[in-house]
């Protein structure tokens, strides 16, 4: 993935460019109001900005010169929010297949099962959002990203509004995603513990603007 | 003595004609109404200003002036009237449509405010989850905004057949005061009270709109609770 972006936002500039792994998790770190989540909605398609490029794949997902800006639903990335946004009136089993049911058979690469059973939700298939727990909800959040087999998986702070014990939990789930189905993924985050945790490659955001670039190994996080 | 439990044919008509024209009132406007109160909860607009004014005048003119608007307009001599008897061969005047079209204008504001209310409330950040999960705009719209807004429809269908129920004004000014066609409930009890003799029948038609007006309320209640119930717990970050 690449992502050479501008955006203006009120007295905002984010000027950004960087790359994201083929494989593996690749995190975006700093502090809050570095424009971490805006770059991730760009990313997404939820917000255009105001000039770059972006590819995935080789595929144009955004390109201002081009006059390309391909809408989030023609995508492919799958994105989990820091809240978890399950849709309230589904049940679980609804919300994982809402994505999925969309995908054409033959583009399916992520099987059902495999995901229930990585994530542990089998037993929450029935519920409604509304009864599922802080991390019940982040799992399942990741499952209906994850079955809509996308090309590429968004983390908004997603550890942000659980406990540490909650957090130490999930962080194990995140990684295996990523090795298991061998999918990229962009995470985003404030916390150096989760980055340290995670982070295969580091880029480091301070006021809108790439700081740092390199592996874990390589950059230092202060 | 009056005989609560017995209505005669000319209540029991201008009833079931109330229930027809307040019918089809609501099931007419209702994808308009849905349509129009996204646009105006989502969308941003040149003359939007403008529409969310036009839309509330019912509400503030005298109903006589909307009926004899529509009069000017949907009478058979009125510019869209004309062109609505050549072109497809309807009639608004002096017949139940007319009621209707009278009963489904007056209406119109508390539906679309209703509606509109409900929308608003609903959470964008899970349409835009929606929209990354690969549905676009319309499929967004059917599957996660109107499902959620369900309950604001619901009261608004029932606030607007409830209010069409008991339209008045711009009925007799439109399409006149014609039992068996025009006559509705309201319609009805005024004729009554102009009637020696009528208080008895005026009393009974009272009280009529009254209980259908209460179940309609109840019906509101009871449905949007279940609603509420059923989508409990809309998440909050």
């Amino acid at each position: 993935m690449k992502v050479e972006i501008q955006h203006q936002q009120g007295d905002f500039r984010l000027d950004v460019s960087f790359h994201g792994a083929k494989r593996g998790i690749t995190a975006l770190y700093g502090p809050s109001g570095a424009g971490k989540s805006t770059i991730i909605q760009i990313v997404a398609g939820l917000r255009r900005p105001s000039s770059g490029h972006i590819s995935l794949n080789g595929i144009c997902l955004f390109s201002s010169k081009e006059g390309i800006n391909l809408p989030p639903e023609k995508r492919r990335i799958g994105t989990i929010f820091q809240d978890s946004r399950l849709l309230p009136h589904l049940s679980v089993l609804s919300n994982l297949n809402y994505g999925r049911r969309l995908l054409p058979v033959a583009a399916r690469f992520i099987e059902f099962d495999p995901v229930i059973e990585l994530l542990g939700i089998r037993h929450l298939l029935r519920r409604r959002p509304a009864d599922l727990s802080g991390g019940e909800k982040k799992r399942v959040a990741i499952g209906r990203a994850l079955l809509m087999s996308p090309a590429i998986l968004l983390m908004d702070e997603p550890l942000n509004s659980l406990d540490s014990l909650r957090k130490q939990e999930l962080l194990p789930f995140i990684r295996q995603v990523s090795d298991v189905f061998n999918i990229p993924i962009l995470f985003v985050s404030h916390f150096p513990d989760e980055i340290r945790a995670l982070a295969d490659d580091i880029v480091v955001i301070r006021d809108g603007r790439v700081v740092n670039f390199g592996t874990a190994a390589e950059v230092e996080m202060t | 003595m009056t005989d609560w439990f017995h209505l005669s044919a000319y209540e029991w008509s201008a009833l079931r004609l109330s229930l027809i024209v307040a019918l089809w009132a609501v099931a007419a406007s209702l994808p308009i109404g849905i349509a129009l109160a996204w646009l105006l909860a989502r969308r941003v607009f040149p003359g939007k200003f403008l529409i969310d004014a036009l839309l509330h005048l019912p509400l503030v003119v005298p109903p006589v002036v909307v009926g004899y608007l529509l009069l000017v307009l949907f009478g058979r001599n009125g510019v869209i009237g004309h062109w609505l008897e050549a072109t497809f061969g309807i009639v608004f005047a002096f017949n139940w449509k007319g009621a209707a079209l009278a009963a489904a204008v007056m209406a119109f504001p508390l539906m679309v405010r209703a509606i509109r209310l409900s929308i608003e409330n609903v959470d964008t950040g899970i349409e835009a989850a929606a929209r990354t999960l690969g549905a676009g705009p319309l499929r967004v719209f059917f599957t996660v905004t109107l499902p959620l807004s369900l309950p604001g429809v619901i009261s608004g269908l029932i606030i607007a057949f409830a209010r069409c129920l008991g339209e008045f004004g711009a009925t007799i000014t439109f399409v006149s005061n014609i039992p068996g066609e025009t006559q509705t409930l309201p319609l009805a009890l005024y004729t009554y009270t102009q009637m020696p003799n009528g208080e008895a029948g005026a009393m009974k038609l009272c009280v009529i709109s009254i209980l259908i007006a209460v179940l309609a309320l109840i019906a509101s209640e009871v449905v949007g609770r279940y609603l509420q119930s059923r989508m409990r717990g809309q998440e909050r970050p």
